[in-house]
Formats: structure tokens, sequence, C-alpha cells
């Protein structure tokens, strides 16, 4: 199957993006923040189609909008951590906007589809640097924050005492994670990031108790899930999309009855 | 010189005087139990001494000085305890607390000795070998401790450190505490609900109430008249076999704060 452009373009965005998603996601899901993910997909969508309408890659309305969904979140902090109510309305309403876009951009079915659910069979070369470069700044930014993001996460009273600012560091890891969700929603799609942000990472969290084997084995799996679907979609003519999200609950329930059927909460 | 010097102190919360014109000072090498009803700024105070809280007036000293951020020499294990990364090894948990810097989390030699011997010295290493979830709320707290710890503070402030256990386990905390205190000659401010578990551990004790202070030995300070002017309402100790209870028409102050503690605990206020 490698033999195809296609293919291995594929195979290199989905490797790009399980190592960014993975990592990203493991600190999500250790901060009880993977509801941001969620929402910052969504964000994304308006985002993407109206850079569309305008004549802009998708991509880039996609990161835009999830960078200025992440910053605001994070400036909002607390005060946004009740408000289920308040940020369910605020996607279905971004949601919406993504479809009003659509409808003036008269896009073809096949366009909006690819947006919600996801295309990487449809990732070019171009994109795949697109996808490299970001996701080397993420990258870069996650190696920055990572040790004062981990003390916050942690236990954020004595790291404000010892002098971290968590306001700031939460601020800088959405923004983090924006880039990662648009670029897993490039992969999946805005419905599916969940697939390659959280999947992988909680299953990591159930396997292993320890720091830096945990974000490893997140950024692993999501590369492997990521794989496995690629070659899935391939064999059977199915969507990449349905397989990957398969994989990474396959791996998660997986994981579940390894560790006992441990509910963690 | 002092650990904390107090001096006209005013700390607000949102407006409201909690503690108001409060003179006090802890020494170098004392064991201070901070005592109280519920928000008599107990808390407060801590946070004040980290510089978490700027004063509203008066001054504040820590270490000779003024209150600042970032001080490593003042330890701290706060009252809410994180629960998140319940899934993690003790040791990476306890490690994570290093300090403010940037970058990567990897611990270096140094850095690794230094959470090694802040374990060792609450008798934690084989703990920390094991997830937090699979630990007690008495050992939890041992690696809590261990945390405080890290960076060799000469102060060491300790919210609540007995909330949810049971009296046994409060009296393993208490005196492992005490131990510490005294093997590295540091100062500790220890703050309780009760003041009974801390009786034969701590040197002076600290009452917070109705925006005053009153600090002195035991004797001094768990006294009818000095407790009726904190707690704004007549009080009346009695002393049974030791075992203080500090009672107003009847009802046991102390107690009554500390189940009106558990209720919200249970209620998922933090």
């Amino acid at each position: 199957m490698f033999e195809y452009d296609f293919m291995r373009h594929a195979f290199a965005a989905a490797a790009i993006v399980g190592v960014l998603g993975g990592v990203v996601g493991w600190f999500l899901v250790l901060r009880a923040q993977t509801f941001a993910g969620h929402a910052l997909g969504h964000i994304g969508f308006a985002g993407a189609t109206g850079a569309a309408l305008i004549g802009i890659a998708p991509l880039w309305g996609l990161v835009g909008m999830t960078l200025a969904g992440g910053v605001a979140i994070g400036l909002l902090g607390e005060r946004l951590a009740q408000r289920d109510v308040a940020i369910g309305i605020v996607l279905a309403f971004a949601l919406g906007l993504g479809l009003l876009f659509l409808h003036f951009y008269t896009a073809y079915a096949s366009e909006t589809t690819a947006l919600l659910f996801g295309n990487l069979l449809g990732v070019d070369r171009h994109t795949v640097w697109l996808l490299a470069g970001l996701g080397a700044v993420s990258l870069g930014g996650m190696a920055l924050i990572a040790r004062p993001l981990l003390f916050a996460s942690l236990q954020p009273e004595l790291a404000a005492a010892r002098g971290v600012n968590p306001r700031l560091v939460s601020v800088l890891f959405l923004a983090v994670a924006a880039i990662a969700t648009a670029e897993s929603a490039e992969i999946v799609g805005v419905l599916l990031v969940f697939a390659l942000l959280v999947g992988p990472a909680a299953a990591a969290q159930r396997l292993t108790p320890r720091i830096g084997a945990g974000v490893a084995l997140a950024a692993g799996l999501a590369v492997a899930e990521g794989w496995a679907g690629l070659a899935a979609a391939y064999v059977t003519d199915w969507p990449s999309t349905f397989w990957i999200a398969t994989f990474s609950a396959g791996v998660y329930l997986l994981t579940g009855l390894a560790t006992g059927l441990a509910p963690r909460r | 010189m002092n650990a904390i010097e107090c001096e006209g102190l005013t700390l607000a919360l949102g407006g409201r005087d909690i503690l108001h014109r409060i003179t006090l000072a802890v020494a170098a090498r004392e064991f201070v139990g901070v005592l109280g009803p519920n928000g008599a700024g107990k808390t407060t105070l801590m946070r004040a001494i980290l510089g978490l809280l700027a004063p509203r007036e008066g001054q504040l000293r820590v270490l000779g000085r003024p209150a600042a951020r970032g001080n490593r020499a003042v330890g701290y294990m706060p009252q809410a305890r994180g629960e998140q990364g319940l899934h993690l090894r003790g040791w990476d948990f306890v490690a994570a607390a290093g300090g403010p810097r940037w970058g990567l989390p990897w611990r270096g030699a140094a850095e690794r000795a230094a959470v090694d011997r802040a374990l060792a010295l609450v008798d934690a290493t084989a703990l920390a070998r094991r997830p937090l979830a699979a630990l007690s709320g008495g050992e939890r707290q041992r690696l809590l401790l261990a945390q405080a710890l890290l960076g060799e503070p000469r102060l060491l402030l300790l919210d609540e450190p007995l909330i949810s256990l049971d009296p046994h386990r409060q009296a393993e905390v208490v005196a492992l505490v005490r131990q510490v205190q005294q093997s590295l000659g540091i100062a500790v401010l220890f703050s309780a609900h009760e003041i009974n578990p801390l009786l034969g551990a701590m040197d002076r004790v600290l009452y917070l109430g109705a925006g005053k202070a009153a600090i002195g030995p035991v004797a001094e300070v768990i006294t009818g008249p000095v407790l009726s002017e904190l707690y704004a309402t007549p009080i009346e100790v009695l002393q049974v076999r030791g075992r203080f209870f500090v009672m107003s028409g009847g009802q046991d102050m102390e107690h009554a704060a500390h189940r009106h503690e558990h209720a919200h605990t249970h209620g998922g206020t933090p």
C-alpha cells in the first residue's frame, strides 16, 4: 500500500498528529480538561468553513479559531469550569455558524463530511509539511511548559506559592492543545478529536503510573492506532476515521479489562 | 531571627477583614498549633505568609524578609489536596513539586536525591513506589509532607493535615511532624480543628477568631476568658484527663466545627 503517494502522506500525517495528540492528550486527561478538546473541535469547525468561504485553506481557519478559543478558555479559567450549559450553547452556536458558512460556500456534501469526520486519505504533501511545522512548534511549546504545567496540574496552590503562574501556564497549554485539536480534526474530523486526543492518553494512564512512560505510551498508542486504522481502511475500503475511532475505543476498553475493570471515578 | 513576625497585620478577603491588626511572632524552631472556628483565617494567614495574599495593612515578615511568593525556605501543604493524577506513582507526584522553572520535567541526580531525602525523612520511601490511588489517607498525607519538605524549608505550613483521618492516624501524623520538625530544627505552623491531637507535640498555640489572635502556651490561651473573646460568645473550657473541651451552652465548639467541615466535603464543596 506504500506505492501510493496518498498512503505515504496519510501515514506521515497520522504519525505527526499521533505524537502531538498523545502528548497533549496525556496532560488534558491529567488536568480533567478533555472537554476543552471537544469544545475546541466544534469551535474550529466554524473557523474551517469560514476560511473556506473567504478562500483560505480550512486548516488555517481551524488553527486560528481553536487558538482563539483555547486562549479564551484559559483566560476564563475556573469561572468556566462549572458552566456546562454556557459551553454547550457556544458549541452549538459554533456548529450552526459553520453550517451557515458552508451554505454560502455552497460546498459539496463531501467537503462537509471531510471537516466533520476527517479525510486522512485526502492529505496532500503540502498539508503534511504544514502539520509537521505546526506539530514541531507545539511540541517545542510543550517542552517549554511541561515542568510548571505538571506542578500546577498536580498541586496548584503549592505551585502558585513556589512562584509558578498557573494562569499563564494554563493559557499556554490550552494554546498548544488548540493546535493539537486542529491537527487531530484534520485527521479524524472535528467530531471525533476524542479518538486521537483522549483515547490513547486515557489508556496510557491506565497502563503506567510513571509520568515519562505515560506520555511516551500515549504518543505511541496514538500513532499505532492511526496507522492501524489506515491499514484497515486500505484493506476494507471503509473510512479510516471509523477504524481509528474503533481502535481508540477498543484499546481503551482492553486496558480497562487488563487493569481489573477498576473504575477510576 | 523569628520565623514569622506580624505587626498590626490586617488580612482581608473580598473587602471583609478576616484578621484585624494582629501582632505576633513565631520563633525559628517552634511548633505552633493554629486553631479556631471555620472562617477564622487559618488558611488566609498561611496564604499571606506564602505571599499569595497581600496584607491590607501592617507588616508581615517571614524569616526576616517581607512575605513574598516563590520563597523556597517556606514549605506548604495546602488543604485542597489535588484530585488530579491519582493514578501516578507517589515518587513522580512528589517530584512534580520541584520548582517554578520552565522546561522539561527531567530530574537530575541532585533533584532525585533531594526527593529521596524528603521521602526518607517521613519514612515513605517504600510508599512512593505505589500509585497514589493505592494509598490510604494517612499514607498520602506522608507523601504530601515529603512534598512540602522539598527545598529544605526552614518554615513549614501545614493546613489541616488531620482532616478525614481517624484518631489513630491523626496521632501518627502529629508525631511524625514533631519528629521531622525537631530533627531538622525548623518552625511549623500546623492548623487543626481540634486541639487535643496536638497537645503533646506543640510548643505554643495560636488561636484565631472574630478577627483576633491569641498566642501562647496552651494553659494560657485555652481558657474561658480568652476563648470567649475569640468566639464572641461565652465559652467554658473543660479539662478531662488532660483533654480539653471548648464548650458553649453545652455544645462542643471544636467538634461542631469539625462535623460542619465534613458535611462540606461530602457535599462536594472543596
